[in-house]
């Protein structure tokens, strides 16, 4: 009687873990019944990161002596493939719900004040960096340009194919920049020259390096990791 | 009639889906440790086979975890049940385990003795660090006090691995006694009756 109990719990046990062995989340275009259950769990996770999301908190802030040097690379490819960008002849586009939409050159963008934070930087893999990066703060560029901020979404189109998406309050956060100098300098290529979002309310994942375009939109943009399975909202 | 039941049904209910959302996110945490080892190791089975799917996996079972939980300590508190598990006296402890060691401590059903409920109090702290030190990591910015709380974000990081440890080592300790004692395991399923 024992036996055949524990034979039926560890038949219990293993029926639980195979769906869960079996998912892969490797392929977003044909999700299997697992993947569509994580989805719904990651759309109320996002839910609640929203509702939890506080604008007057801050990221905690940092000493100099903090900052982690040398800084740390990381990106979808290694070191040797970052894009560069001309930035002689860069120009920040601008799209969706924004009414003056000239895009922006970087000497433009310097004209405007500049914030700069010493913050932590946390990876979706657990590792934490701390930087320093100044910027334009997000929320005077959008108001400047005339973005719709009753919009839900602001996307960033990377110069190296990637693209991400945040919410509307996160963006507007006072310590969301768009960076264009980190450590004192001018962004260098493999740290997001010439223009990088530096949001340090999310994971780092939600820092596009390298922006070429800036939209404000109420169609949902997805973005590069958040289309494979990692959290749309991924709030800090 | 719950008088004369071993295991009344909301112990045995949150009991297995205990193990379920343990499973998962032990399971689904190796793989998100594996990104980035806090040690010189890995672990060679894992919930979810990127960091994608597993912290998906962690982060919807964390919902289970927390609210099965939830149940369970109202439940105990409500019921009267947590009685049963405390206090814990070291002397107690102490004889008790003695006589455990000389493989002369009596199983007497319906009743825990001092290790058990050294044990069974030990791992609940446990889950409760475990749950909060994993709240730290996943919003340090929006629970910034829970996660000075546990000395800031890298310190929450190793404040969970040692919780998750000190879980398995409990589950480890725990599946050795009822294998050592296998009439244990049928009334956690059907409730059992006392003599």
């Amino acid at each position: 009687m024992i036996n055949r109990r524990s034979m039926l719990l560890r038949a219990m046990a293993l029926g639980a873990a195979a769906p869960l062995g079996g998912c892969n989340y490797d392929d977003p275009a044909h999700p299997d019944l697992a993947d569509k259950f994580l989805h719904a769990m990651s759309a109320w996770n996002d839910r609640v990161q929203a509702a939890l999301f506080d604008p007057h908190t801050l990221a905690p802030t940092f000493r100099p002596d903090q900052i982690t040097r040398p800084p740390r690379f990381n990106a979808f490819y290694s070191i040797n493939q970052v894009t560069v960008v001309d930035e002689s002849r860069y120009k920040l586009e601008l799209g969706g719900q924004i009414q003056n939409k000239s895009p922006w050159s970087l000497r433009q963008l310097r004209a405007l004040p500049q914030e700069s934070q010493i913050t932590r930087f946390v990876c979706v893999e657990g590792w934490r960096v701390i930087g320093q990066w100044s910027g334009v703060k997000l929320s005077n560029f959008l108001r400047r340009v005339g973005a719709d901020t009753t919009c839900k979404y602001v996307s960033f189109k990377c110069a190296d194919g990637y693209y991400t998406s945040i919410d509307m309050p996160s963006a507007l956060h006072p310590q969301t920049i768009l960076a264009l100098d980190f450590l004192g300098h001018p962004l260098t290529p493999p740290f997001g020259a010439p223009v990088r979002l530096r949001i340090p309310t999310k994971l780092g994942f939600k820092n596009p390096k390298s922006i070429v375009q800036l939209a404000v939109t109420n169609i949902y943009p997805g973005g590069y990791w958040e289309d494979q399975g990692y959290n749309w909202f991924s709030g800090s | 009639m719950s008088r004369r039941v071993i295991h009344p049904w909301p112990v045995r209910l949150t009991h297995w889906l205990n193990v379920i959302a343990m499973v998962v996110m032990i399971g689904s945490g190796w793989q998100i440790y594996n990104a980035s080892p806090l040690f010189n190791f890995r672990f060679p089975f894992t919930i979810g086979q990127w960091l994608g799917a597993a912290i998906a996996w962690h982060l919807a079972a964390m919902w289970l975890l927390v609210c099965n939980g939830l149940i369970y300590l109202i439940w105990s508190l409500v019921s009267g049940h947590y009685r049963k598990l405390l206090p814990v006296r070291p002397r107690e402890v102490w004889v008790d385990l003695r006589a455990a060691l000389r493989f002369d401590l009596k199983h007497e059903t319906g009743l825990y003795n001092a290790v058990q409920k050294l044990l069974y109090v030990g791992v609940l702290l446990a889950g409760i660090v475990a749950v909060l030190s994993g709240l730290s990591i996943w919003k340090p910015v929006q629970l910034w006090f829970l996660c000075d709380l546990f000395g800031g974000y890298v310190a929450a990081r190793y404040v969970h691995f040692f919780a998750m440890t000190g879980i398995c080592v409990f589950v480890l300790v725990h599946v050795l006694l009822v294998a050592l004692v296998p009439k244990v395991l049928p009334p956690m399923i059907t409730g059992g009756r006392l003599p």
